[in-house]
């Protein structure tokens, strides 16, 4: 093959000049590429070309496959031409070689020779050698050539010649391929030519050895391979000294040792036939079983039940009755007759008579008398008894066999009678000839003897008689003559006392003469004879042996009476079958068997029951069921355990009786059991029967595979106290079971008389010894655990010691510094004692007052106060977490109901379909809600989007004059309905045009981060930007709980951006503009983190919280006018800010815990009626269906945490007197100053304080004296003031901004309704657009609650006319009249002067402690306060208390600027309910005064307490900035 | 900390994958695990949450699905108590290609060494109602627990109904450190162990 493509080759390269020769790729072969190897080196020495042919001569040797030589093929032309560089490489793989027209002979020739290849490679699959000799020398021979002409280089027409093709005849083919080819004969090859020479062929069969069966080959087969294996070197290795080839022997076995499979069903493959096993115990499980170390495992009980024999039955006719009795008769006859007593004891006697015979006799012949004579009388005292015992047994057996015959007469006579027999019973009665001589002669000798012997007994007893006769006459005598003595008349005493004698006498001289001693002898023959008669056979009289034959043919069903058939047809409706309990528990029943009419019933099964522990009861059940259904049970029977001798096999049938008291009463021939019934025919002889019977079975132990009987050992059988508690104390293990009778038990051990070395008594051997030593006492406790102590591996002080357990346990209990401690450590060691001092301090501090902080005492006491119920609120709070509804674990769609505007897919959400794709006033979309789940930090924003604000205050020129407003008092009517032109400052006609524009911007700082809009102009600016501050939980925790009791408040302040020139007196003012930024604060918004929280966004407008006086700022108040919508405009006192605020991603309020919080606060104790709770109930239902949204208020909280009817909140209190007092003639000043007092009550939410989950509500003197509190109890406090001030006056419970649900209070003034704000003191008119209040849910009256049924809610679009019934629903109704419920409001208030003294001390503290805090926020600058100044301010102060901050004409700077001359003075008052100093210094903080860094600063600061009643403290700071105008 | 021989804590090493998921009569599921773990737990290195790829069964063995998906975990801890679970969801298109959740499920990670496998019944909350069914099934947004955490712990399960739904196994390495030197000893009772010996003669005594 080689030769014809290298042929080829030459002829390609002189085409194709670059056609490269080689590639190393394709080289498969191992062998190959080393030699490749080895030829390479050879070609880089350059060697001669011959070299390459000799180097090469031994390979083609090795040639073995076409492929391989392929190989070498190519190899073959790597040696030509050295290595081919790249691009002959890549023309050689790439280049599509088209043979030329000249080169297809060549081809031909080639694909001749190939073929021919072919053949004779098929041929050479046996025989290479010969075809490699071909080979070589064909390839030698060509490659000479080769190589010349590659060398030379010439064309193909040069060298090729044309001849025909070879063709080799098949004849010659054949003589070739015999050359080389071998077929073995399958002719046997001779014996001889396997041996080895000379050598016989040995058979070891023959010779006795096995040598095993060889697997069957055929006969030519063996002879073709003999013959192959001969022609080999050492063939004869293969074979064996029999001639034969060695062999092992067959491995195939002649028959299966797997049993063949018979599948049941025909469908079912045999392997995939189901294969039932026997449940196995693990022996795993037995690893907790306590008892001895090894455990043999489980141990078989085997339980027989053969069969079950009715010994009554209801479904017994008479006829078996009798049988039956018959019966059991026999029975008992058979055992007797087996026991044959009667027998044993007459030859006891026989042998006892015989024994006194011999022992007289016998004393002659020279045995000791005294013994002999001593046993005689012992003797005769046997015989005596046992002839007594005989008779009776002889009596019994006559009576047996007189009464079997009765029965067997009276079954007969009533076979008779009914004319069909019923059982096959029949009695044979065999009689036994006896030879009457022999027979007669027995009886007459017993009889003899046995009068002998009643003789000698009467002797005896005559002797003794007579013997107790004459002491007794001696006695008798002796008394007698003390008697005579006496006695007068002694002769006839003597006398009677002879004839006395004498009668004794003669009574005994009957027995003791001789004659009637005969007489005596023949009267006892007599009686012998009468006692023989009765119990014995009479001599000759053939013995009686009755049989029992069951041999007796039934009257078949047909020739019965009907009666009869009826009881047959009953009976074989009837089955029955038996429960095995082991340890009362069903273990396994037998099969259920009809009951046959002999009544019995054959099961014959056997039970293995597989236990671990001793038996401790076994039991079987008898059940009867008749027809289909009903199965009832008969009778219960306990069956023994076994003695472990009791082995399977050698355990006897034993038939155990058993009785039912059913009571049976049947409609047929049956007798029915229970009933009584009578044989005789007038029915007197009743007789009762109830059912019973008889099971046959037997229970034994099984006997294992090695004959060992599996038996559990006996020591399990101490069961009932459990081994592993006897080694503590036997009284903790008996203890609680076993107290009552410890003393019994104590009582049997000592009698038991166990063996105290016993290892299984020593727990009992221990209770006897503290029983008998008295010290047996009954344990006054009962432990519910024992077992506990022994799972303390260390005592409770070294646990309680263990700070790292204490750790555990704190964390786990939720204590608030631990709940979410991390990474407890390991080791005691590591926790540092630190850790605790927070905890331990917050305990110790719950009870001590702390008045450094509070600088009140008062104020400690509340704070203090409610800390603790803020401690207990929390608690029960952790434990309503702990419960879970369904909505916290799974979120589901809500139910689509039609017509609402939520998931609903029939609802308007069709229409939605129909709706323009960007409207025009959009609405914003809910966004998907986030579970707090897997947020961290940064993933939560809140954006603030801060749109316009109107009425910001602005600056005034500095030295401009005012005119005074009118300051007169304004009614209701004038401040909502009439011109507002007497409050504006319109009188300059140049003030519009001069005034100085302000630049405000807004800052929102949250967690200390701090966002500002861009600036904007004027009063009215409008930003529309957008904010985002990232939020952080604390502590990284972001559940609901956490997010719940965030106190962050956001703080959007409103600034006046103010350019100052720089440097006003510099020389180069000109060339450059250096301008310093100055901000003025002018006023701030707070919102809760919490509101935003729970109200997932805030929207709105909101009223900016401006100072009453801002220096260098006055409010305009004008635009309204010049806008023309002065009614609406006109009511904004002060500056408002359209906000909105939300939260992104948007978190899923805890709103769920809020509400079940209350609803769990509901299940606490109320003290309502519960008629009243449902009426609440419903009423809430019935509004919620109706307005969804609107949140109907019924009930409430207190305090106590008890359900509270709202209603008994409101009534009316009385408002301070010095409130009233102080402005006697106008209640409308004085409503405002109440309501003020009520605003100035500090602010304490719920939210906050509860962590956002209840709402409890304290009546108004708890709140006075808590003096905090939230939205409610500041309006129930207003509402009562203004109840009673004489006011109508309602509570509103509505959505507010940016309070959300809140309360407000409503009152009626004038025809007008006034809604007034109770946190901040502020009202509003019902239409007036900046009212906080958003939403009006429901009114609540002192005596009734009214929801807003109207279809909106808003306060301006709705009647607050609660007298219409359509606009309001009412609670209380004519179907439900209000029941006059007691208020839980105090009778009246009383208040605690205003302590004036305390006020001023105060006020100097405040005011030191902030101009401490201005100087510590200012470290690296100097802070100077300007005295002159602060002093002025001091004077402004009260009387802004006094105005109550309004209306205070704006003259302070003016003032100011007199005072002090040439100072840039800027600075506002603040005004604060005060609870603490911290909010204080918060707030002084957030105007954010003392950020001013101007070199020549100076401060003022006042402080201004005015005490109230009640210790309600109003706190004024004035704080300003003062620059010193150049 | 680890100065005196005694560790301060011990370190559990988890890897493996999410072989398969038997899910009959779904197709194209994708999982997702999670670890739950105390507080005491850390984990070190790994990741602690993952996704899958969709896998569709295929036409040989049509009833597993195949995800194959690695785990790989460190966590160190000082307390056994709260042993990291791994809670795996596995959700997947509806009938109407909305994409629902076809399975809860959570398992201890095995806290003895060496390789394990566990298969996790999965199931999902039932609907409370049968219209709710109905239109969760047609709108394809069925119940889903809050947090798939909520699988592994015990806490407010009483107020769920569940269905199972199929099995997913899981394999795991498992691999710790220290546990022995600080006094947990995990390893199978069969294995011989001396410090053991005097507790279990104290209790078969008798």
């Amino acid at each position: 093959m080689a030769a014809g493509p290298s042929d080829a080759a030459p002829q390609a390269l002189r085409d194709l000049p670059p056609v490269p020769s080689t590639s190393r790729t394709g080289f498969a072969e191992f062998s190959v590429r080393e030699r490749m190897r080895e030829k390479l080196k050879a070609a880089r020495a350059k060697a001669e070309i011959t070299l390459l042919q000799e180097d090469r001569s031994p390979r083609p040797r090795r040639l073995k496959s076409i492929r391989e030589r392929k190989t070498d093929f190519r190899l073959d032309k790597a040696f030509q031409n050295d290595f081919p560089s790249a691009e002959e490489a890549y023309n050689f793989f790439t280049f599509n070689f088209d043979s030329e027209p000249e080169s297809i002979k060549a081809g031909a020739r080639k694909r001749n020779e190939l073929n021919e290849e072919e053949e004779a490679e098929e041929e050479c699959v046996e025989t290479h050698e010969d075809e490699q000799e071909e080979d070589e020398t064909d390839e030698d021979a060509r490659l000479v050539k080769d190589d010349d002409l590659f060398i030379i280089g010439q064309t193909a027409e040069d060298f090729l010649v044309m001849k025909p093709a070879d063709c080799e005849s098949y004849s010659e083919q054949l003589k070739k391929e015999k050359e080389f080819l071998f077929t073995p004969s399958m002719l046997a090859v001779p014996p001889s030519e396997k041996m080895p020479g000379n050598m016989q062929p040995r058979y070891l069969e023959d010779e006795g050895l096995y040598t095993g069966e060889r697997p069957f080959v055929s006969q030519s087969n063996q002879n073709i391979l003999e013959n192959r294996i001969l022609r080999q070197e050492q063939g004869k290795e293969w074979f064996g000294d029999d001639g034969k080839i060695l062999a092992l022997p067959n491995p195939i076995k002649q028959s299966s040792t797997r049993p063949p499979i018979f599948s049941l069903e025909e469908g079912i493959a045999p392997e995939l036939e189901t294969v039932y096993r026997k449940a196995i115990k693990m022996t795993a499980a037995n690893q907790y079983l306590v008892g001895p170390g090894d455990f043999q495992g489980p141990f078989q009980l085997d339980i027989d039940i053969s069969g079950l024999i009715f010994t009554h039955h209801p479904c017994f006719s008479r006829e078996h009755v009798l049988a039956a009795k018959l019966a059991q008769l026999y029975d008992q006859y058979l055992a007797r007759k087996q026991k044959n007593l009667t027998k044993l004891l007459t030859d006891k006697l026989h042998a006892l008579r015989n024994a006194v015979e011999c022992s007289i006799d016998g004393g002659d012949a020279g045995v000791p008398r005294p013994v002999a004579q001593q046993s005689i009388p012992e003797y005769k005292i046997e015989i005596r008894q046992t002839r007594r015992l005989r008779d009776a047994e002889q009596e019994k057996d006559r009576m047996l066999l007189k009464t079997i015959i009765k029965v067997w007469k009276q079954i007969k006579s009533l076979r008779d009678f009914q004319k069909f027999t019923n059982t096959p019973m029949k009695l044979y009665l065999r009689k036994e000839e006896v030879d009457q001589r022999l027979d007669e002669k027995a009886y007459e000798a017993e009889i003899q003897a046995e009068i002998n012997e009643l003789l000698e007994e009467c002797m005896e007893e005559y002797e003794k008689k007579m013997k107790e006769y004459k002491t007794e006459l001696q006695e008798w005598k002796s008394w007698k003559k003390t008697q005579k003595s006496k006695k007068k008349k002694k002769k006839k005493d003597i006398h009677e006392e002879e004839e006395s004698v004498e009668d004794c006498d003669l009574g005994e001289e009957r027995v003791k003469p001789i004659p009637p001693k005969m007489a005596n002898s023949l009267e006892i023959e007599q009686q012998v004879r009468e006692k023989a008669d009765n119990c014995r056979r009479k001599p000759g009289e053939p013995a009686l042996i009755p049989e029992l034959v069951l041999s007796g043919s039934v009257t078949p069903t047909e020739l019965c009476p009907r009666a009869e058939v009826l009881r047959r047809e009953d009976v074989k409706k009837r089955s029955a079958f038996i429960k095995v309990l082991f340890n009362a528990k069903e273990v396994s029943r037998t099969v259920t068997r009809p009951i046959s009419s002999d009544f019995r019933v054959h099961f014959g099964q056997i039970f293995n029951l597989q236990i671990f522990n001793w038996p401790e009861s076994l039991k079987l059940q008898i059940y009867e069921t008749m027809g289909m259904s009903s199965t009832t049970l008969l009778a219960e029977v306990f069956i023994p355990v076994p003695e472990t001798t009791v082995l399977t096999g050698s355990a006897p049938m034993e038939e155990i009786e058993f009785s039912s008291n059913q009571r049976v009463m049947l409609d047929h021939e049956g007798v029915g059991s229970g009933v009584s019934f009578s044989f005789e025919a007038d029915g007197s002889n009743k007789m009762t029967l109830m059912t019973s019977g008889k099971v046959s079975n037997s229970v034994s132990w099984a006997v294992g595979e090695k004959g060992i009987p599996l038996i559990p050992p006996v020591s399990q059988q101490n069961t009932g106290i459990p081994s592993a508690l006897k080694n503590i104390d036997a009284i903790a293990s008996i203890g609680t079971s076993g107290l009552t009778d410890m003393k019994k038990l104590a009582k049997w051990a000592v009698e038991a008389k166990l063996d105290p070395n016993d290892p299984n008594n020593a727990a009992l051997m221990q209770l006897i010894m503290v029983a008998t030593s008295g010290e047996a006492r009954v344990p006054d406790f009962f432990r519910l655990e024992q077992l506990q102590q022994e799972f303390n591996f260390v005592s409770d002080e070294e646990f309680n010691r263990s700070k790292r357990f204490r750790l555990l346990q704190l964390r786990n209990g939720e204590v608030a510094e631990f709940r979410n401690y991390k990474q407890v450590p390991l080791h005691e060691r590591e926790i540092s004692e630190k850790i605790f001092e927070d905890y331990e301090k917050r305990l110790q501090e719950r009870d001590v007052i702390d008045s450094k902080n509070y600088l009140d005492a008062h104020r400690a006491v509340v704070a203090n106060y409610l800390q603790k119920v803020r401690e207990s609120v929390i608690n029960r709070f952790l434990i309503a977490k702990h419960n879970f509804l369904l909505s916290d674990l799974v979120n589901e769609e809500e139910i689509p109901s039609l017509g609402s505007e939520g998931p609903g897919i029939l609802g308007l959400s069709l229409f939605k379909l129909a709706e323009p794709k960007r409207p025009l006033k959009p609405r914003r979309k809910e966004r998907k809600k986030v579970t707090a789940q897997n947020l961290s930090d940064g993933d939560i924003k809140l954006l603030v989007n801060i749109i316009r604000a109107y009425d910001i205050p602005v600056r005034k020129p500095v030295m401009s004059k005012l005119p005074q407003p009118s300051k007169s008092s304004r009614s209701f009517n004038d401040m909502f309905a009439a011109s507002p032109s007497a409050q504006s400052p319109m009188d300059s006609p140049d003030w519009a045009l001069n005034q100085v524009l302000v630049r405000p911007f807004v800052e929102v700082s949250f967690q200390r981060t701090v966002c500002r809009t861009t600036t904007a102009e004027g009063p009215n600016p409008n930003w529309n930007e957008e904010l985002e501050l990232p939020f952080r939980a604390p502590n990284g925790d972001y559940s609901t709980h956490s997010l719940q009791s965030v106190k962050d408040e956001v703080f959007i302040n409103v600034f006046d951006e103010v350019l100052h020139d720089a440097v006003e007196d510099d020389p180069e003012r000109g060339s450059g503009i250096r301008t310093r930024v100055e901000r003025h604060w002018l006023g701030c918004v707070k919102i809760p983190f919490t509101t935003i929280y729970f109200q997932a966004r805030v929207d709105g407008t909101f009223k900016v919280d401006v100072p009453p006086v801002l220096l260098g700022y006055s409010k305009e108040k004008n635009l309204g006018i010049e806008r023309g919508y002065d009614s609406v405009q006109n009511l904004s006192e002060g500056s408002y800010i359209t906000l909105f605020i939300t939260i992104e991603p948007q978190l899923i309020p805890g709103e769920s815990v809020r509400e079940k919080m209350n609803e769990m606060l509901k299940k606490f104790d109320t003290q309502e009626e519960e008629k009243l709770l449902q009426a609440a109930a419903k009423y809430e239902a019935e509004c919620t269906s109706k307005f969804p949204s609107r949140k109907c208020l019924t009930t409430v909280i207190d305090l106590n945490g008890k359900t509270v009817f709202i209603t008994r909140y409101i009534k009316p209190l009385n408002p301070p007197q010095e409130l009233l007092d102080a402005i006697p003639n106008s209640s409308q000043t004085a409503a405002e100053l109440v309501a003020r007092y009520v605003a100035l009550i500090p602010f304490l939410p719920d939210s906050v304080s509860f962590a956002g989950i209840c709402d409890l509500w304290s009546t108004s003197d708890q709140f006075l004296y808590l003096l905090a509190g939230d939205e409610e109890e500041h309006a129930v406090l207003l509402c009562n003031y203004f109840l009673g001030m004489g006011k109508k006056a309602w509570l509103i419970i509505g959505n507010a901004i940016p309070e959300g649900p809140t309360a407000y209070v409503l009152t009626l003034e004038q025809s007008q309704y006034v809604i007034w704000n109770p946190s901040t003191g502020c009202f509003y008119g019902q239409y007036d657009t900046f009212c906080p209040l958003q939403n009006v849910y429901c009114l609540i009256g002192c005596d009734n609650i009214w929801f807003n049924m109207q279809e909106y809610d808003s306060p301006i679009r709705i009647n607050f006319d609660i007298s219409k019934p359509k606009l309001w629903k009412s609670f209380f109704s004519r179907r439900l009249p209000y029941p006059g419920l007691r208020s839980i409001q105090p009778e009246e208030l009383v208040y605690q002067h205003a302590d004036k003294a305390a006020a001023v001390e105060l006020q100097g503290r405040i005011e030191k402690i902030l101009k401490e805090k201005i100087m510590e926020w200012r470290p690296r600058h100097l802070t100077r306060w300007n005295r002159y100044c602060t002093s002025t301010l001091r004077n402004f102060l009260p009387l802004l208390e006094q105005n109550q901050g309004k209306d205070i004409e704006d003259d302070h700077q003016a003032e100011l600027q007199k005072q002090l001359g040439d100072y840039r003075v800027s600075g506002f008052p603040i005004h604060m309910p005060f609870s603490e100093v911290r909010p204080l210094i918060e707030a002084v903080h957030s105007m954010g005064v003392h950020t001013i860094d101007v070199s020549n600063v100076e401060f003022a600061l006042a402080v201004y307490i005015h005490a109230y009643p009640q210790n309600v403290l109003s706190v004024w700071i004035y704080i300003a900035s003062l620059v010193r105008n150049r | 900390m680890a100065a005196a021989g005694s560790p301060g804590v011990f370190l559990l090493a988890v890897n493996g994958q999410i072989e398969s998921g038997q899910f009959p009569g779904f197709d194209d599921l994708y999982c997702k695990f999670c670890f739950v773990y105390g507080q005491d737990w850390v984990p070190t290195a790994g990741l602690e949450e993952g996704i899958s790829q969709i896998t569709s069964k295929s036409d040989v063995a049509p009833t597993t699905l195949v995800w194959n998906f690695p785990i790989d975990i460190t966590f160190k801890s000082t307390n056994p108590s709260g042993w990291p679970q791994i809670v795996v969801s596995v959700y997947g298109p509806d009938f109407f290609g909305n994409d629902v959740v076809r399975g809860y499920g959570a398992v201890h990670v095995p806290f003895t060494p060496g390789r394990h496998t566990r298969t996790i019944a999965m199931f999902v909350p039932e609907s409370t109602s049968r219209l709710q069914k109905f239109t969760s099934w047609f709108t394809g947004r069925r119940p889903e627990f809050t947090d798939p955490k909520v699988v592994a712990q015990g806490e407010g399960r009483e107020v769920t109904r569940v269905r199972s739904q199929g099995f997913v196994t899981i394999s795991f390495n498992v691999v710790t450190k220290d546990m022995k030197k600080l006094g947990y000893d995990v390893s199978p009772s069969d294995m011989q162990n001396p410090s053991l010996v005097p507790v279990t003669e104290g209790i078969h005594k008798y």
